[in-house]
């Protein structure tokens, strides 16, 4: 068992896609998935095509790059430009523009920016830099950021003087009831997203068939996977229940790993946070408990400067101002007005609504964050625009 | 961002471990699957085993895929 090939098979594929045909209703249904791996899986695999045409797959806000919004790239772009400071990030950020410029730009211009793999290689570049501020741009989910906990743990242990953690990273069930609560978008299940469920377990999601009426599959990420959550999610509606239910059930429990968030809720504890396309969501993001203040770029090692002109003081209740609460926004138009990555990000339009997806914005000169990331919603779309009809891997 | 890797632990030595995915053996981390033991497969993310695989959910899963799709001929 190599728990991925098995999942990849074509005969049965053909026979979920036929058994759905079946059991779907003839009205138009909304599946939104909240996982980049899942958006690119979808579309990678053509998934879409083997669905009836009146079930939709929908992407929302799955992709932690995307939703960081431009007032913490900003921020850490004035981080980079201070004396003795390295910034050190996950691949997909450096490219993400903020409102006048990216971590990418600013490393061409002599910033020192580093890619890390795992939140531990930030703890061995402060060991060999011991006269510089490493500062790590923490973006992820609940799969990431126990490990960015675990290693702001070690760093205490090891007594190290000189990391800092600008921390970006935010819950994605409390996103999920803000996208709920905006009926600008229509959602009739949702494929939960596998690899976070590992950590919060099933009962992070059981308010939203409660509160909410909507059915819920923690799904994997292979074709199968996906299809078999389709599936399942078309029989709870078929018969009228609405519960969350587990599909990939070899690799999440009901109960998660509470190994992980015990670590996680020893060195985070959640607080507001702004997302790109969506706003201000009430404690739907993570801040360092005040024991590991310490480690925190966002107190007073780093005072806010003003950058370009801009006050950045107080990003989180400057924006917060602007932004209704529980009303989605796009923000994402600060940076070019025709970008619709706020649109998006919540589910309200495909990206080829957008009038500059495949023309102006393409991946290799992106406008908007959901093209920049690697997993963001139309970077997925333009990947495999081509792709139809056929699982493509084959084992 | 939320990608996992199944990969097969090899040796385990404290709370790190040596592990192989597709004849690439690199080093994990194990704090957060501490019953984890070697020969078992964990998933891998940012450099961190964030849970074990557990087979025998795997074999059930697959009997339904088969079931569904067998049903359909």
């Amino acid at each position: 068992m190599k728990y991925i090939s098995e999942f990849y098979d074509k005969r049965i594929a053909a026979g979920l896609s036929g058994a759905i045909k079946k059991i779907a209703p003839a009205r138009e249904l909304n599946f939104m998935d909240v996982c980049g791996t899942h958006t690119m899986s979808i579309a990678r695999e053509g998934i879409k095509d083997l669905l009836p045409a009146n079930i939709n797959l929908i992407s929302g806000p799955g992709c932690p790059v995307c939703v960081t919004p431009d007032e913490d790239i900003d921020r850490v772009i004035g981080i980079s430009g201070q004396k003795n400071t390295t910034i050190v990030t996950f691949g997909d950020m450096l490219k993400v523009p903020g409102t006048r410029s990216s971590l990418e730009k600013e490393r061409g211009k002599g910033a020192d920016v580093r890619i890390v793999i795992s939140p531990l290689d930030a703890l061995e570049i402060c060991a060999k830099n011991s006269n510089r501020k490493i500062v790590f741009f923490a973006v992820g989910f609940e799969t990431t950021s126990p490990g960015i906990a675990a290693a702001v743990a070690e760093a205490a242990r090891r007594k190290i003087k000189n990391l800092f953690v600008y921390s970006s990273c935010k819950l994605i069930p409390p996103a999920m009831e803000a996208l709920l609560k905006n009926r600008k978008v229509k959602i009739d299940g949702f494929i939960c997203p596998g690899h976070v469920s590992t950590i919060i377990g099933s009962s992070a999601y059981e308010f939203i068939p409660r509160e909410f009426g909507i059915p819920c599959v923690i799904a994997g990420f292979e074709p199968l996977d996906i299809l078999q959550s389709v599936y399942m999610l078309l029989k709870q509606i078929r018969e009228k229940r609405k519960k969350v239910e587990i599909q990939y059930k070899r690799c999440v429990a009901e109960e998660g790993n509470p190994v992980a968030r015990k670590i996680l809720s020893k060195v985070f504890r959640p607080s507001d946070a702004v997302w790109r396309g969506l706003g201000k969501i009430p404690r739907s993001g993570l801040v360092l408990r005040k024991e590991y203040k310490k480690f925190d770029a966002g107190s007073r090692a780093f005072p806010p400067r003003s950058i370009s002109g801009r006050d950045l003081a107080l990003p989180l209740r400057r924006v917060g101002r602007l932004v209704a609460k529980g009303a989605p926004n796009n923000e994402a138009k600060a940076s070019n007005p025709k970008c619709r990555c706020g649109d998006v990000l919540c589910g309200i339009i495909t990206p080829d609504k957008c009038g500059m997806f495949g023309g102006k914005c393409t991946p290799e000169s992106p406008v908007g964050p959901c093209m920049v990331s690697s997993e963001g919603t139309c970077a997925a779309a333009f990947k495999y625009r081509h792709t139809s009809n056929v699982i493509r891997r084959t084992f | 961002m939320c990608l996992g890797i199944p990969v097969r632990i090899k040796k385990i030595m404290g709370e790190k471990a040596l592990a192989e995915s597709d004849g690439i053996q690199k080093e994990i981390n194990l704090v957060f699957v501490p019953e984890a033991r070697e020969g078992d497969y964990v998933l891998l993310h940012a450099g961190f085993a964030i849970q074990v695989i557990n087979e025998e959910e795997a074999m059930k899963t697959l009997k339904i895929l088969r079931e569904i799709a067998e049903a359909e001929k």
